[in-house]
């Protein structure tokens, strides 16, 4: 240690001398192309890093190798070498037919997972019929109402080969439960199941905004899906924690990892308020991450996260189980990175983060599609984006070596900063009494407004560069990109299903699944998930069962602070 | 005759509105702060309103200006719907614009129901103030 300090303290000496005689003269003659240069967080990147800025730093404590504690440099030994990543594409549109086709296409196309966008009444509980939202079915995602799309959603699917991510928020728990009965009347056991619900509902109040029911009752809803996954389908990841959505909507890379770990935290620590010991759930809990432009912020922000979670399971919660400690990741490209303006640059947007990612060491991974600042994507355009990722798998060798960046002055001192800084907003939020607090104070949707804010502020004075959009502007661009349209009659086909369905299932059973729900919901820690189960294997619908909860724990009231 | 001559020192009032249930609320939220930092009146509905809780916030809010903003595919019908309700009110007066993830071969369709200008991701908030204050208080005026 003595010896570390000896060595830093001489680079610091070095560095100053070199900055005297060197840098300050280069300076003179070319000046910084910026005044300041900063990450996407903001903090200040220097003009060289040396052994000096690692002095705090332990290869031993704070690295170690690839597959363990603190697992900096990945969750697996040989990472890429041997699996390589899962390629994920997220895809739904229209009736279940229609994403069961597109799946069908995308694993012709080489993709290795699935993974499921639901229509806005589906992931907030209407259902295709309902008088208002019934114009938003199947536009943004696929139409469910009953078990009976599910199976035709997953039709053809080997459902104990390929991994399946559902993303869904506040109806996650019925859409689980329909994952469940479609394999189980398919005669495939829960324990063969792979997968994730998206299921964290904590950032949507602070994100995305796909919120029903108040925060309290909804993470004890996720408790209850946690606890179900761990006894029924012990494979599948009943909850993925995400920084995405409250990237996407303006956060810091900092306060995505912050913000994402307090979410995390908080479901653990109401699971072990009723408890449930977190090693029964920690270990199927995964993460999904936003990688945005600032390349080496975004790996880094992986590895920091990697050792934060750690950290956190092993000494907060009291994790044994070195399979808690894991942080396993999706992440996806930034999807409000994309411009609408020259959209055949989000090509290479798009593959400089997914490199990123996978220099981060992600476990699966979606990179979107050139068109979607417009749309959902069309095939030919999502057809590049799984193409961007084989070639960065087959053609450029970075996926042949664990961790590259490991030891890179710069990279390092990045992970230690993002722990560092994320760490104190995490003991923020703690200061004010934990998330849900942080949600219903307004304090965490503040922080990303604000964020967002001065974002824009920079990229309107010029300060942040957006090629296409605020500088080399085509002046009268023309739009030459053929654009997915939504598919006609989609609507009136899903009600007249939906009006089958409920003409054919026994709707006595239906009325008695959804009272004994009724029933069970004011207490919050009596696990819903079999009653659930009981009525979605009734044909009962995603609207009626989240209507019957609505009914118990009421709305949650969105903001209109901007 | 205008109605800025009415009023020459009332601030414009907007109404940013997101429609139906998409919650991506983001780029709303920016509009709206920056339209109130150019010194606009600005009343923000929050996610969730359908088209008469709309409207209801144009009539009672007294707006000069509804900016409705939709990333989830639907501007087509919630525009549509939007335009025949502030004409069958009266409030065909008010400026109404609409933003998000907006297809260009959309403007026109658009215009027929009553939006009066389109913008699409990237624009400059400046470039949406100039046009409001260009705008305002002079639709359907000669």
């Amino acid at each position: 240690m003595d010896a570390m300090n000896e060595d830093a303290r001489q680079w610091d000496e070095r560095v100053e001398a070199w900055e005297h005689e060197r840098v300050s003269a280069d300076y003179e003659r070319v000046p910084r192309r910026k005044k300041e240069f900063t990450t996407l967080s903001g903090a200040p990147v220097k003009d060289i890093y040396t052994p000096a800025d690692l002095r705090h730093f332990s290869p031993g404590a704070d690295l170690g190798l690839p597959g363990e504690y603190p697992y900096t440099r990945g969750v697996h030994a040989t990472m890429y070498r041997g699996r390589p990543w899962t390629i994920r594409q997220v895809a739904g549109f229209g009736q279940a037919e229609d994403t069961n086709n597109r799946y069908k296409y995308l694993l012709k196309t080489g993709q290795t997972g699935l993974s499921t966008d639901f229509d806005l009444p589906t992931l907030l509980g209407y259902d295709s019929d309902h008088e208002v939202y019934r114009r938003e079915v199947g536009r943004i995602g696929v139409a469910i109402d009953t078990v009976v799309d599910m199976h035709a959603l997953f039709d053809g699917i080997p459902l104990d080969e390929i991994s399946t991510s559902l993303t869904i928020n506040p109806s996650a728990a019925v859409l689980l439960a329909m994952y469940r009965v479609v394999a189980d009347e398919r005669g495939i056991p829960g324990h063969a199941l792979n997968g994730t619900t998206q299921n964290d509902i904590l950032k949507e109040y602070i994100a995305q905004n796909e919120f029903i029911f108040p925060p309290l009752p909804s993470v004890e809803l996720v408790v209850d899906t946690m606890e179900y996954g761990a006894d029924v389908m012990p494979r599948f990841n009943p909850l993925n924690v995400c920084g995405y959505h409250i990237r996407d909507a303006g956060a810091t890379a900092v306060e995505e990892v912050g913000l994402t770990m307090s979410n995390a935290l908080c479901y653990l620590e109401h699971a072990a308020a009723r408890g449930i010991d977190p090693d029964r759930l920690a270990p199927r809990v995964s993460f999904f991450w936003d990688v945005h432009n600032n390349f080496f912020e975004e790996a880094a922000k992986l590895r920091a996260a990697r050792r934060m979670w750690a950290r956190l399971t092993r000494d907060r919660l009291g994790c044994k189980d070195p399979k808690s400690w894991l942080m396993r990741a999706h992440c996806q490209t930034a999807g409000v990175s994309l411009t609408a303006q020259q959209p055949y640059n989000n090509v290479a947007r798009t593959a400089i983060q997914a490199l990123a990612a996978i220099l981060g060491g992600t476990q699966s991974l979606h990179t979107n599609s050139l068109d979607e600042a417009l749309s959902i994507p069309s095939e030919s355009a999502i057809k590049i984006a799984v193409r961007t990722q084989q070639i960065i798998l087959h053609e450029t060798g970075v996926a042949d070596v664990v961790d590259p960046l490991g030891g890179s002055y710069y990279v390092e001192s990045l992970t230690s900063q993002i722990e560092q800084e994320a760490l104190e907003l995490i003991e923020r939020i703690d200061g004010i009494g934990g998330m849900i607090e942080a949600v219903e104070s307004g304090y965490a949707g503040q922080l990303i407004a604000d964020s967002a804010w001065e974002q824009q502020v920079k990229v309107e004075s010029n300060e942040s560069i957006v090629v296409g959009v605020n500088d080399y502007v085509d002046e009268n661009e023309t739009q030459d990109l053929e654009i997915d349209r939504p598919i006609p009659g989609v609507m009136e086909r899903q009600m007249e299903r939906l009006a089958e369905v409920k003409r054919s299932r026994e709707q006595r059973r239906v009325i008695a699944t959804l009272r004994a729900i009724e029933k069970a919901a004011p207490d919050l820690h009596h696990n819903l998930m079999p009653l659930i189960e009981d009525a979605v294997r009734a044909r009962a619908t995603v609207g009626e069962i989240c209507d019957v909860l609505r009914g118990v724990w009421g709305h949650h009231q969105p903001s209109t602070v901007f | 005759m205008t109605a800025g001559a009415e009023r020459p020192e009332a601030p414009l009032k907007v109404v940013v509105a997101k429609p139906g249930l998409d919650g991506h609320d983001r780029g709303a939220k920016v509009v709206a702060r920056a339209l109130r930092d150019s010194g606009m009146e600005v009343v923000y509905t929050g996610i969730y309103q359908t088209p008469e809780s709309i409207l209801r916030a144009v009539v009672q809010e007294d707006a000069d200006v509804l900016g409705l903003s939709s990333l989830s595919g639907a501007h087509l019908e919630y525009a549509k719907e939007l335009g025949e309700l502030l004409r069958a009110n009266d409030r065909a007066d008010v400026l109404f614009i609409v933003g998000g993830t907006v297809p260009p071969e959309d403007a026109e369709a658009l215009n027929d129901y009553g939006v009066h200008a389109v913008f699409g991701p990237g624009t400059p908030t400046g470039e949406l103030v100039d046009y409001i204050k260009a705008n305002a208080r002079r639709v359907g005026s000669a």
